[in-house]
Protein backbone atom coordinates (compact mmCIF):
# COMPACT_ATOMS: atom_id res chain seq x y z
CA UNK A 1 0.00 0.00 0.00
CA UNK A 2 3.25 2.22 -0.05
CA UNK A 3 1.69 3.97 -3.40
CA UNK A 4 -1.25 4.49 -1.72
CA UNK A 5 -0.02 7.56 0.47
CA UNK A 6 0.46 9.42 -3.11
CA UNK A 7 -2.28 7.70 -4.54
CA UNK A 8 -5.03 8.58 -2.28
CA UNK A 9 -4.88 12.38 -1.47
CA UNK A 10 -4.90 12.98 -4.95
CA UNK A 11 -7.97 10.76 -5.68
CA UNK A 12 -9.71 12.37 -2.95
CA UNK A 13 -9.27 15.66 -3.66
CA UNK A 14 -10.36 15.07 -7.42
CA UNK A 15 -13.31 13.80 -6.21
CA UNK A 16 -13.96 16.55 -3.99
CA UNK A 17 -13.31 18.86 -7.10
CA UNK A 18 -15.70 16.53 -9.68
CA UNK A 19 -18.81 15.81 -6.60
CA UNK A 20 -20.33 19.66 -6.72
CA UNK A 21 -20.52 20.28 -10.16
CA UNK A 22 -21.07 16.21 -11.48
CA UNK A 23 -18.66 16.93 -13.76
CA UNK A 24 -16.31 13.87 -14.35
CA UNK A 25 -13.03 14.91 -14.46
CA UNK A 26 -13.10 15.83 -18.96
CA UNK A 27 -10.24 18.39 -18.97
CA UNK A 28 -7.28 16.12 -18.08
CA UNK A 29 -8.00 12.60 -16.53
CA UNK A 30 -4.60 10.89 -16.26
CA UNK A 31 -3.81 8.57 -18.45
CA UNK A 32 -4.10 4.82 -18.07
CA UNK A 33 -0.97 3.12 -17.67
CA UNK A 34 -1.73 0.26 -18.89
CA UNK A 35 1.29 -1.51 -17.73
CA UNK A 36 -0.05 -0.87 -13.92
CA UNK A 37 -3.63 -1.35 -14.93
CA UNK A 38 -2.48 -4.87 -16.34
CA UNK A 39 -0.61 -5.91 -13.36
CA UNK A 40 -3.29 -4.81 -10.97
CA UNK A 41 -6.23 -6.64 -13.16
CA UNK A 42 -3.99 -9.59 -12.83
CA UNK A 43 -3.55 -9.53 -8.89
CA UNK A 44 -7.50 -9.16 -8.54
CA UNK A 45 -7.69 -12.16 -10.42
CA UNK A 46 -4.78 -13.70 -8.17
CA UNK A 47 -6.62 -12.53 -4.95
CA UNK A 48 -9.53 -13.85 -6.02
CA UNK A 49 -8.15 -17.39 -6.76
CA UNK A 50 -6.65 -17.21 -3.27
CA UNK A 51 -10.39 -17.98 -2.05
CA UNK A 52 -11.52 -20.84 -3.52
CA UNK A 53 -7.95 -21.64 -2.35
CA UNK A 54 -8.79 -21.46 1.11
CA UNK A 55 -12.15 -23.06 0.62
CA UNK A 56 -9.98 -26.51 -0.41
CA UNK A 57 -7.06 -25.67 2.05
CA UNK A 58 -9.76 -25.50 4.77
CA UNK A 59 -12.26 -28.44 3.58
CA UNK A 60 -9.51 -30.73 3.06
CA UNK A 61 -8.62 -30.32 6.49
CA UNK A 62 -12.35 -30.97 8.62
CA UNK A 63 -14.11 -34.41 9.15
CA UNK A 64 -15.88 -36.03 5.89
CA UNK A 65 -19.32 -34.74 6.83
CA UNK A 66 -18.08 -31.42 7.09
CA UNK A 67 -16.17 -30.79 3.86
CA UNK A 68 -19.05 -28.42 1.90
CA UNK A 69 -20.16 -26.80 4.90
CA UNK A 70 -16.70 -25.50 5.09
CA UNK A 71 -15.85 -24.57 2.19
CA UNK A 72 -19.06 -22.61 1.86
CA UNK A 73 -17.85 -20.69 4.81
CA UNK A 74 -15.36 -19.35 2.00
CA UNK A 75 -17.79 -19.62 -0.93
CA UNK A 76 -20.17 -17.63 1.40
CA UNK A 77 -18.09 -14.86 2.39
CA UNK A 78 -17.62 -14.10 -1.59
CA UNK A 79 -21.29 -13.68 -2.12
CA UNK A 80 -21.82 -11.71 1.19
CA UNK A 81 -18.40 -9.85 1.12
CA UNK A 82 -18.42 -8.29 -2.24
CA UNK A 83 -22.33 -7.30 -1.89
CA UNK A 84 -21.51 -5.35 0.82
CA UNK A 85 -18.41 -3.88 -0.59
CA UNK A 86 -19.96 -2.36 -3.82
CA UNK A 87 -22.59 -1.17 -1.23
CA UNK A 88 -20.92 0.29 1.23
CA UNK A 89 -17.31 -1.26 1.89
CA UNK A 90 -15.49 0.91 -0.32
CA UNK A 91 -16.95 4.05 1.32
CA UNK A 92 -16.38 2.74 4.48
CA UNK A 93 -12.81 2.04 3.94
CA UNK A 94 -11.67 4.16 1.74
CA UNK A 95 -14.16 7.80 1.81
CA UNK A 96 -12.68 10.36 3.63
CA UNK A 97 -12.78 10.67 7.76
CA UNK A 98 -16.39 10.56 8.94
CA UNK A 99 -17.30 10.01 12.76
CA UNK A 100 -13.96 11.14 14.16
CA UNK A 101 -12.27 8.89 11.68
CA UNK A 102 -13.59 5.64 13.53
CA UNK A 103 -14.20 4.91 9.29
CA UNK A 104 -14.62 6.60 6.34
CA UNK A 105 -17.49 7.74 3.99
CA UNK A 106 -18.06 9.26 0.38
CA UNK A 107 -21.33 8.84 -0.97
CA UNK A 108 -19.84 9.01 -4.60
CA UNK A 109 -19.04 5.49 -3.63
CA UNK A 110 -22.39 3.94 -3.16
CA UNK A 111 -22.48 1.31 -5.77
CA UNK A 112 -19.22 2.71 -6.91
CA UNK A 113 -21.46 4.93 -9.34
CA UNK A 114 -19.03 7.65 -8.52
CA UNK A 115 -15.96 5.91 -9.36
CA UNK A 116 -17.66 5.00 -13.26
CA UNK A 117 -14.87 6.57 -15.53
CA UNK A 118 -12.44 7.64 -12.65
CA UNK A 119 -8.99 7.23 -13.69
CA UNK A 120 -6.55 6.87 -10.62
CA UNK A 121 -3.39 9.35 -10.41
CA UNK A 122 -1.46 5.68 -10.45
CA UNK A 123 -2.86 5.54 -13.89
CA UNK A 124 -5.71 2.47 -13.19
CA UNK A 125 -9.11 2.70 -13.32
CA UNK A 126 -10.76 2.87 -9.90
CA UNK A 127 -13.14 0.24 -10.52
CA UNK A 128 -9.76 -2.27 -10.63
CA UNK A 129 -8.49 -0.85 -7.32
CA UNK A 130 -11.63 -1.11 -5.56
CA UNK A 131 -12.35 -4.62 -6.98
CA UNK A 132 -8.77 -5.88 -5.68
CA UNK A 133 -9.61 -4.32 -2.52
CA UNK A 134 -12.61 -5.85 -2.04
CA UNK A 135 -11.21 -8.96 -2.52
CA UNK A 136 -9.15 -8.30 0.64
CA UNK A 137 -12.45 -7.78 2.15
CA UNK A 138 -13.67 -11.49 1.27
CA UNK A 139 -11.04 -13.27 2.64
CA UNK A 140 -9.96 -11.74 5.68
CA UNK A 141 -13.77 -13.32 7.11
CA UNK A 142 -12.90 -16.10 5.35
CA UNK A 143 -10.44 -17.02 7.46
CA UNK A 144 -11.75 -16.50 10.53
CA UNK A 145 -14.27 -19.38 9.77
CA UNK A 146 -11.57 -21.96 10.15
CA UNK A 147 -11.42 -21.33 14.10
CA UNK A 148 -14.53 -22.51 14.63
CA UNK A 149 -15.24 -24.46 11.47
CA UNK A 150 -17.12 -28.03 12.00
CA UNK A 151 -19.85 -26.48 14.68
CA UNK A 152 -21.21 -23.03 13.33
CA UNK A 153 -24.47 -22.55 12.18
CA UNK A 154 -24.72 -21.50 8.28
CA UNK A 155 -27.10 -18.77 8.65
CA UNK A 156 -25.54 -17.18 11.87
CA UNK A 157 -22.07 -17.39 10.32
CA UNK A 158 -23.33 -15.43 7.36
CA UNK A 159 -25.07 -12.59 9.59
CA UNK A 160 -21.95 -12.62 11.48
CA UNK A 161 -19.20 -11.90 8.70
CA UNK A 162 -21.72 -9.13 7.03
CA UNK A 163 -21.60 -7.38 10.89
CA UNK A 164 -17.99 -8.14 11.04
CA UNK A 165 -17.06 -6.38 7.40
CA UNK A 166 -18.90 -3.52 8.22
CA UNK A 167 -17.49 -3.20 11.64
CA UNK A 168 -14.75 -4.56 12.30
CA UNK A 169 -12.73 -5.00 8.61
CA UNK A 170 -13.58 -1.31 7.09
CA UNK A 171 -13.25 0.67 10.00
CA UNK A 172 -9.56 -1.28 10.08
CA UNK A 173 -8.84 -0.95 6.24
CA UNK A 174 -9.81 2.72 6.52
CA UNK A 175 -7.73 3.17 10.09
CA UNK A 176 -4.31 1.31 8.10
CA UNK A 177 -4.54 2.36 4.10
CA UNK A 178 -6.97 5.66 3.97
CA UNK A 179 -4.69 8.79 3.36
CA UNK A 180 -6.64 10.09 6.09
CA UNK A 181 -6.76 6.79 8.64
CA UNK A 182 -4.94 7.76 11.58
CA UNK A 183 -2.32 4.22 12.07
CA UNK A 184 -1.12 5.31 8.07
CA UNK A 185 -0.07 8.72 9.80
CA UNK A 186 1.24 7.43 12.19
CA UNK A 187 4.74 8.33 13.45
CA UNK A 188 7.59 9.44 10.48
CA UNK A 189 6.09 7.03 8.04
CA UNK A 190 3.08 5.61 8.70
CA UNK A 191 2.70 1.76 10.40
CA UNK A 192 3.73 -0.13 7.95
CA UNK A 193 1.31 -3.09 7.10
CA UNK A 194 1.97 -3.15 3.19
CA UNK A 195 -0.46 -5.82 2.18
CA UNK A 196 -2.70 -6.82 5.43
CA UNK A 197 -0.34 -8.06 8.23
CA UNK A 198 -2.38 -6.01 10.67
CA UNK A 199 -5.95 -5.37 8.77
CA UNK A 200 -6.22 -9.22 7.45
CA UNK A 201 -4.31 -11.55 9.23
CA UNK A 202 -4.18 -10.23 12.82
CA UNK A 203 -7.99 -9.08 12.84
CA UNK A 204 -9.08 -12.49 11.66
CA UNK A 205 -6.91 -14.34 13.98
CA UNK A 206 -7.35 -12.62 16.58
CA UNK A 207 -11.25 -12.68 15.81
CA UNK A 208 -11.25 -16.33 15.69
CA UNK A 209 -9.82 -16.93 18.65
CA UNK A 210 -12.30 -15.03 20.36
CA UNK A 211 -14.91 -17.05 18.45
CA UNK A 212 -13.59 -20.37 18.54
CA UNK A 213 -13.83 -19.76 22.91
CA UNK A 214 -16.86 -18.06 23.13
CA UNK A 215 -18.41 -20.51 20.91
CA UNK A 216 -16.77 -23.79 22.90
CA UNK A 217 -14.80 -26.36 21.70
CA UNK A 218 -16.34 -29.31 19.22
CA UNK A 219 -18.50 -32.01 20.77
CA UNK A 220 -15.82 -34.88 21.43
CA UNK A 221 -12.85 -32.46 21.47
CA UNK A 222 -10.21 -32.74 21.91
CA UNK A 223 -10.76 -37.00 23.24
CA UNK A 224 -12.14 -38.33 20.22
CA UNK A 225 -9.26 -37.56 16.71
CA UNK A 226 -11.10 -35.70 13.84
CA UNK A 227 -8.73 -36.32 11.04
CA UNK A 228 -8.54 -34.27 8.15
CA UNK A 229 -10.89 -35.80 5.52
CA UNK A 230 -8.72 -35.01 2.10
CA UNK A 231 -5.09 -33.43 2.80
CA UNK A 232 -4.59 -33.89 -1.23
CA UNK A 233 -6.96 -30.83 -1.56
CA UNK A 234 -5.57 -29.24 1.32
CA UNK A 235 -1.89 -29.27 -0.45
CA UNK A 236 -4.08 -28.13 -3.84
CA UNK A 237 -5.60 -25.34 -2.00
CA UNK A 238 -2.09 -24.18 0.02
CA UNK A 239 -0.70 -24.29 -3.91
CA UNK A 240 -3.16 -21.99 -4.86
CA UNK A 241 -3.00 -19.69 -2.04
CA UNK A 242 0.80 -19.30 -2.29
CA UNK A 243 0.25 -18.55 -5.96
CA UNK A 244 -2.23 -16.08 -4.94
CA UNK A 245 -0.85 -14.26 -2.60
CA UNK A 246 1.67 -12.94 -5.34
CA UNK A 247 -1.12 -11.01 -6.02
CA UNK A 248 -2.17 -10.04 -2.28
CA UNK A 249 1.45 -8.86 -1.54
CA UNK A 250 3.21 -7.76 -5.02
CA UNK A 251 -0.47 -6.42 -6.09
CA UNK A 252 -0.66 -4.14 -2.92
CA UNK A 253 2.15 -2.15 -4.75
CA UNK A 254 -0.55 -0.17 -6.69
CA UNK A 255 1.73 -0.43 -9.48
CA UNK A 256 3.58 -2.37 -12.21
CA UNK A 257 7.53 -2.07 -11.12
CA UNK A 258 10.19 -1.84 -8.64
CA UNK A 259 8.12 -1.98 -5.40
CA UNK A 260 6.23 -4.81 -7.33
CA UNK A 261 9.05 -6.91 -8.35
CA UNK A 262 10.44 -6.38 -4.74
CA UNK A 263 7.38 -7.41 -3.16
CA UNK A 264 6.91 -10.35 -5.49
CA UNK A 265 10.80 -11.63 -4.47
CA UNK A 266 10.22 -11.07 -0.32
CA UNK A 267 6.83 -12.96 -0.78
CA UNK A 268 8.68 -16.07 -2.33
CA UNK A 269 11.23 -15.84 -0.23
CA UNK A 270 9.36 -16.29 3.00
CA UNK A 271 7.05 -18.44 1.63
CA UNK A 272 9.72 -21.12 1.08
CA UNK A 273 11.75 -20.18 4.03
CA UNK A 274 9.28 -20.87 6.50
CA UNK A 275 8.03 -24.51 4.62
CA UNK A 276 11.49 -25.95 5.21
CA UNK A 277 12.30 -24.38 8.50
CA UNK A 278 8.53 -26.11 9.21
CA UNK A 279 9.49 -29.74 7.93
CA UNK A 280 12.74 -29.50 9.66
CA UNK A 281 11.40 -28.47 13.17
CA UNK A 282 9.20 -31.17 13.03
CA UNK A 283 11.67 -33.68 11.64
CA UNK A 284 13.64 -33.16 15.03
CA UNK A 285 10.34 -32.62 16.99
CA UNK A 286 8.26 -35.88 15.75
CA UNK A 287 10.65 -37.36 13.15
CA UNK A 288 8.72 -37.11 10.23
CA UNK A 289 8.46 -34.31 7.58
CA UNK A 290 4.29 -33.97 7.31
CA UNK A 291 2.72 -32.69 4.10
CA UNK A 292 0.01 -30.45 6.16
CA UNK A 293 3.50 -28.96 7.56
CA UNK A 294 4.99 -27.88 4.87
CA UNK A 295 1.73 -26.40 3.61
CA UNK A 296 1.42 -24.71 7.22
CA UNK A 297 5.40 -23.24 6.71
CA UNK A 298 4.19 -21.62 3.92
CA UNK A 299 1.02 -20.43 5.08
CA UNK A 300 3.34 -18.85 8.03
CA UNK A 301 5.92 -17.42 5.69
CA UNK A 302 3.72 -15.97 3.57
CA UNK A 303 1.17 -14.13 6.38
CA UNK A 304 4.15 -12.73 8.25
CA UNK A 305 5.87 -11.25 5.01
CA UNK A 306 2.50 -9.72 4.09
CA UNK A 307 2.53 -6.51 6.25
CA UNK A 308 6.73 -6.72 5.53
CA UNK A 309 7.19 -7.18 1.74
CA UNK A 310 7.18 -3.56 0.49
CA UNK A 311 10.11 -2.75 3.01
CA UNK A 312 12.61 -5.95 3.66
CA UNK A 313 14.98 -7.57 1.00
CA UNK A 314 14.99 -11.27 0.89
CA UNK A 315 17.81 -11.80 3.65
CA UNK A 316 14.58 -9.55 5.81
CA UNK A 317 12.04 -11.76 4.13
CA UNK A 318 13.79 -15.28 4.71
CA UNK A 319 14.54 -14.57 8.49
CA UNK A 320 10.90 -13.25 9.01
CA UNK A 321 9.15 -16.37 7.11
CA UNK A 322 11.91 -18.50 9.61
CA UNK A 323 10.99 -16.79 12.95
CA UNK A 324 7.07 -16.90 12.08
CA UNK A 325 6.95 -20.46 11.23
CA UNK A 326 9.43 -21.25 15.02
CA UNK A 327 6.88 -18.99 17.09
CA UNK A 328 3.69 -20.66 14.93
CA UNK A 329 4.55 -23.96 15.60
CA UNK A 330 4.93 -23.39 19.34
CA UNK A 331 1.66 -21.69 19.34
CA UNK A 332 0.12 -24.49 18.09
CA UNK A 333 2.29 -26.64 20.23
CA UNK A 334 0.73 -24.43 23.42
CA UNK A 335 -2.59 -24.63 21.79
CA UNK A 336 -2.85 -28.55 22.74
CA UNK A 337 -1.89 -27.83 26.41
CA UNK A 338 -4.42 -24.80 26.84
CA UNK A 339 -7.42 -26.89 24.99
CA UNK A 340 -9.08 -24.09 22.72
CA UNK A 341 -10.57 -25.79 19.67
CA UNK A 342 -9.55 -23.06 17.28
CA UNK A 343 -9.89 -26.09 14.38
CA UNK A 344 -7.69 -25.11 12.14
CA UNK A 345 -5.49 -22.74 13.40
CA UNK A 346 -7.10 -19.39 11.80
CA UNK A 347 -5.31 -17.83 15.28
CA UNK A 348 -2.29 -19.77 15.40
CA UNK A 349 -1.30 -19.54 11.94
CA UNK A 350 -2.84 -15.72 10.35
CA UNK A 351 -2.75 -14.11 14.13
CA UNK A 352 0.49 -15.21 15.14
CA UNK A 353 2.32 -15.11 12.05
CA UNK A 354 0.74 -11.84 11.79
CA UNK A 355 1.55 -10.18 14.67
CA UNK A 356 5.18 -11.35 14.37
CA UNK A 357 5.83 -10.25 10.94
CA UNK A 358 4.53 -6.92 11.77
CA UNK A 359 6.66 -6.41 15.09
CA UNK A 360 9.70 -7.98 13.85
CA UNK A 361 9.50 -6.87 10.12
CA UNK A 362 10.82 -3.52 12.13
CA UNK A 363 14.28 -4.93 12.37
CA UNK A 364 14.75 -5.85 8.52
CA UNK A 365 13.73 -2.71 7.06
CA UNK A 366 15.93 -1.53 3.76
CA UNK A 367 17.56 1.38 4.46
CA UNK A 368 16.59 3.90 1.65
CA UNK A 369 12.54 3.69 4.01
CA UNK A 370 14.30 4.91 6.60
CA UNK A 371 16.25 7.00 5.05
CA UNK A 372 12.58 8.66 3.81
CA UNK A 373 11.71 8.56 7.03
CA UNK A 374 14.31 10.10 8.87
CA UNK A 375 14.06 13.12 6.10
CA UNK A 376 10.24 13.21 6.72
CA UNK A 377 10.73 13.54 11.19
CA UNK A 378 14.18 15.08 11.00
CA UNK A 379 15.14 11.87 12.60
CA UNK A 380 13.68 7.97 13.04
CA UNK A 381 15.25 4.98 14.91
CA UNK A 382 14.48 1.61 14.52
CA UNK A 383 12.78 1.68 18.09
CA UNK A 384 10.83 4.68 16.99
CA UNK A 385 9.46 2.68 14.40
CA UNK A 386 9.06 -1.11 16.86
CA UNK A 387 6.84 1.64 18.49
CA UNK A 388 4.64 2.82 15.90
CA UNK A 389 4.41 -1.36 14.96
CA UNK A 390 3.74 -2.72 18.49
CA UNK A 391 0.81 0.58 19.17
CA UNK A 392 -0.75 -0.76 15.44
CA UNK A 393 -0.68 -4.76 16.45
CA UNK A 394 -2.13 -3.92 19.82
CA UNK A 395 -4.83 -1.65 18.24
CA UNK A 396 -5.46 -4.46 15.90
CA UNK A 397 -5.74 -6.76 18.33
CA UNK A 398 -7.76 -4.78 21.51
CA UNK A 399 -10.31 -3.70 18.39
CA UNK A 400 -10.99 -6.78 16.52
CA UNK A 401 -10.84 -8.75 20.02
CA UNK A 402 -13.52 -6.73 21.22
CA UNK A 403 -15.88 -5.63 18.62
CA UNK A 404 -15.61 -9.34 17.62
CA UNK A 405 -16.80 -10.47 21.04
CA UNK A 406 -19.57 -7.77 21.22
CA UNK A 407 -20.51 -9.27 17.89
CA UNK A 408 -21.07 -12.62 19.16
CA UNK A 409 -22.77 -11.45 22.39
CA UNK A 410 -25.40 -9.55 20.56
CA UNK A 411 -25.99 -11.95 17.38
CA UNK A 412 -26.49 -15.16 19.88
CA UNK A 413 -29.12 -13.63 21.94
CA UNK A 414 -30.86 -13.06 18.50
CA UNK A 415 -29.75 -15.91 16.20
CA UNK A 416 -27.58 -19.06 18.09
CA UNK A 417 -24.15 -19.51 16.32
CA UNK A 418 -23.60 -22.92 17.75
CA UNK A 419 -25.07 -25.32 15.82
CA UNK A 420 -27.60 -28.05 17.81
CA UNK A 421 -25.79 -31.30 18.85
CA UNK A 422 -27.53 -33.11 15.87
CA UNK A 423 -26.44 -31.15 13.37
CA UNK A 424 -22.90 -31.40 14.40
CA UNK A 425 -23.06 -34.92 14.46
CA UNK A 426 -25.00 -35.56 11.83
CA UNK A 427 -22.02 -32.98 9.88
CA UNK A 428 -22.69 -29.67 8.46
CA UNK A 429 -23.15 -30.28 4.84
CA UNK A 430 -26.19 -32.82 5.34
CA UNK A 431 -27.94 -30.37 7.83
CA UNK A 432 -27.49 -27.16 6.29
CA UNK A 433 -27.09 -27.64 2.70
CA UNK A 434 -28.81 -30.71 2.09
CA UNK A 435 -25.84 -32.45 0.26
CA UNK A 436 -22.45 -34.69 0.66
CA UNK A 437 -18.97 -33.75 -0.34
CA UNK A 438 -18.38 -37.30 -1.36
CA UNK A 439 -21.53 -38.91 -2.70
CA UNK A 440 -19.08 -40.98 -5.26
CA UNK A 441 -17.75 -43.15 -2.60
CA UNK A 442 -21.30 -44.78 -1.64
CA UNK A 443 -22.48 -47.29 -4.45
CA UNK A 444 -26.01 -44.86 -4.87
CA UNK B 1 -18.01 -66.24 21.35
CA UNK B 2 -20.31 -63.85 19.27
CA UNK B 3 -20.11 -61.41 16.36
CA UNK B 4 -21.84 -58.62 16.68
CA UNK B 5 -22.45 -56.57 13.81
CA UNK B 6 -24.37 -53.30 13.94
CA UNK B 7 -25.59 -50.71 11.37
CA UNK B 8 -26.58 -47.38 12.65
CA UNK B 9 -26.79 -43.77 11.04
CA UNK B 10 -23.92 -41.93 10.25
CA UNK B 11 -24.21 -39.26 12.36
CA UNK B 12 -24.85 -40.96 15.24
CA UNK B 13 -21.14 -42.84 15.12
CA UNK B 14 -19.45 -40.57 17.26
CA UNK B 15 -22.11 -41.17 20.52
CA UNK B 16 -21.91 -44.84 19.71
CA UNK B 17 -18.37 -45.32 19.96
CA UNK B 18 -18.14 -43.33 23.02
CA UNK B 19 -20.53 -45.51 24.65
CA UNK B 20 -19.08 -48.61 23.58
CA UNK B 21 -15.80 -47.14 25.10
CA UNK B 22 -17.21 -46.30 28.47
CA UNK B 23 -18.61 -49.96 28.37
CA UNK B 24 -14.82 -51.52 27.81
CA UNK B 25 -15.25 -51.71 24.61
CA UNK B 26 -12.21 -50.35 22.18
CA UNK B 27 -11.75 -53.35 19.54
CA UNK B 28 -13.68 -52.54 16.71
CA UNK B 29 -13.87 -52.17 12.88
CA UNK B 30 -15.97 -49.59 11.49
CA UNK B 31 -17.37 -49.35 7.53
CA UNK B 32 -19.14 -47.27 5.37
CA UNK B 33 -22.01 -48.88 3.81
CA UNK B 34 -24.75 -48.65 1.92
CA UNK B 35 -28.52 -50.17 2.45
CA UNK B 36 -32.07 -49.69 2.66
CA UNK B 37 -33.94 -50.17 5.38
CA UNK B 38 -37.33 -49.06 6.74
CA UNK B 39 -36.41 -45.39 7.00
CA UNK B 40 -39.12 -42.79 5.56
CA UNK B 41 -38.20 -41.16 2.21
CA UNK B 42 -38.08 -37.44 3.78
CA UNK B 43 -35.35 -38.60 6.25
CA UNK B 44 -32.62 -38.94 3.72
CA UNK B 45 -33.58 -36.39 0.92
CA UNK B 46 -30.71 -34.06 -0.52
CA UNK B 47 -30.73 -31.71 -2.52
CA UNK B 48 -28.66 -30.68 -5.65
CA UNK B 49 -29.88 -27.57 -7.75
CA UNK B 50 -33.21 -26.97 -6.30
CA UNK B 51 -33.96 -30.98 -7.15
CA UNK B 52 -34.70 -32.99 -3.83
CA UNK B 53 -33.02 -36.10 -4.33
CA UNK B 54 -34.27 -39.67 -2.36
CA UNK B 55 -31.71 -42.08 -2.50
CA UNK B 56 -32.63 -45.76 -3.05
CA UNK B 57 -29.79 -46.73 -1.01
CA UNK B 58 -28.87 -44.50 1.76
CA UNK B 59 -25.05 -44.23 3.37
CA UNK B 60 -25.08 -46.13 6.57
CA UNK B 61 -22.20 -47.23 9.19
CA UNK B 62 -21.64 -50.88 9.77
CA UNK B 63 -19.98 -52.14 13.14
CA UNK B 64 -18.19 -55.12 13.62
CA UNK B 65 -17.57 -56.05 17.71
CA UNK B 66 -16.17 -59.95 18.46
CA UNK B 67 -17.20 -60.30 22.39
CA UNK B 68 -16.84 -63.23 24.85
CA UNK B 69 -20.48 -64.14 25.77
CA UNK B 70 -20.80 -61.88 29.22
CA UNK B 71 -19.80 -58.93 26.85
CA UNK B 72 -22.57 -59.35 24.53
CA UNK B 73 -25.06 -57.14 26.82
CA UNK B 74 -22.84 -54.54 27.16
CA UNK B 75 -22.12 -53.71 23.82
CA UNK B 76 -25.54 -54.05 22.70
CA UNK B 77 -26.95 -51.60 25.49
CA UNK B 78 -24.42 -49.53 25.07
CA UNK B 79 -25.43 -49.50 20.90
CA UNK B 80 -28.96 -49.14 22.19
CA UNK B 81 -28.64 -46.39 24.85
CA UNK B 82 -26.46 -44.38 22.62
CA UNK B 83 -28.66 -44.81 19.00
CA UNK B 84 -31.97 -43.76 21.64
CA UNK B 85 -30.31 -40.45 23.03
CA UNK B 86 -30.70 -38.86 19.59
CA UNK B 87 -33.49 -39.17 17.40
CA UNK B 88 -33.35 -43.12 18.13
CA UNK B 89 -37.23 -42.69 18.03
CA UNK B 90 -37.34 -42.39 14.24
CA UNK B 91 -37.82 -44.99 12.01
CA UNK B 92 -34.63 -46.48 10.33
CA UNK B 93 -32.55 -46.00 13.26
CA UNK B 94 -30.55 -49.24 12.14
CA UNK B 95 -30.20 -53.16 13.59
CA UNK B 96 -28.28 -54.73 15.87
CA UNK B 97 -27.08 -58.88 14.50
CA UNK B 98 -25.81 -61.56 16.55
CA UNK B 99 -24.09 -64.48 15.62
CA UNK B 100 -22.21 -67.22 16.76
CA UNK B 101 -18.65 -66.75 16.48
CA UNK B 102 -16.28 -70.20 15.58
CA UNK B 103 -13.36 -69.45 15.98
CA UNK B 104 -10.81 -65.90 16.42
CA UNK B 105 -7.08 -66.19 15.97
CA UNK B 106 -4.34 -63.42 16.87
CA UNK B 107 -2.52 -63.11 13.82
CA UNK B 108 0.82 -61.48 16.00
CA UNK B 109 1.07 -64.72 17.95
CA UNK B 110 -1.59 -67.41 16.60
CA UNK B 111 -3.20 -67.27 20.22
CA UNK B 112 -6.63 -68.80 19.29
CA UNK B 113 -10.19 -68.99 20.89
CA UNK B 114 -11.62 -66.04 23.87
CA UNK B 115 -7.96 -65.01 24.78
CA UNK B 116 -7.62 -63.37 21.14
CA UNK B 117 -10.74 -61.49 21.11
Amino acid sequence: MKLTRRVLPGLILLIMLIAPSDLLAQDAPPAIDSGATAWMLTSAALVLLMIPGLAMFYGGLVRTKNVLGTMMHSFAAMGIMTVLWVVCGYAMAFGPNILGGWFGWNSDYFLLSGIDETIMPAGIPEYVFSMFQAKFAIITPALIAGAFAERVSFKSYCIFIALWGLLIYNPLCHWVWASDGFLFNLGAKGAIDFAGGTVVHISAGVSGLVAAIYLGARKSFPHLPMRPNNLVMTMIGAGLLWVGWFGFNAGSSIASGLSTAQALTATQVAAAAGALAWIIIEGFHRGKATALGFASGVLSGLVAITPAAGVVQPGGAMALGILATIICYLAIQLKEKLHYDDTLDAFGIHGVGGIVGAIFLTFFIRDSWMNEAAAAAGSWSVIQQLGVQALAVGIAIAYAGLGTLLILFILNKIVPLRSSAEAEMQGLDNHYHGERGYGMTNPN
Amino acid sequence: MKLIIAIIRENQLDQVREALIDAGITRITVSHVSGHGRAKREETEEIYRGQVVIPNLVPNIRLEIAVNDNFVDPTCNAILSATRANEGGLVGSGKIFIMPLEQVIRVRTGEKGPDAI
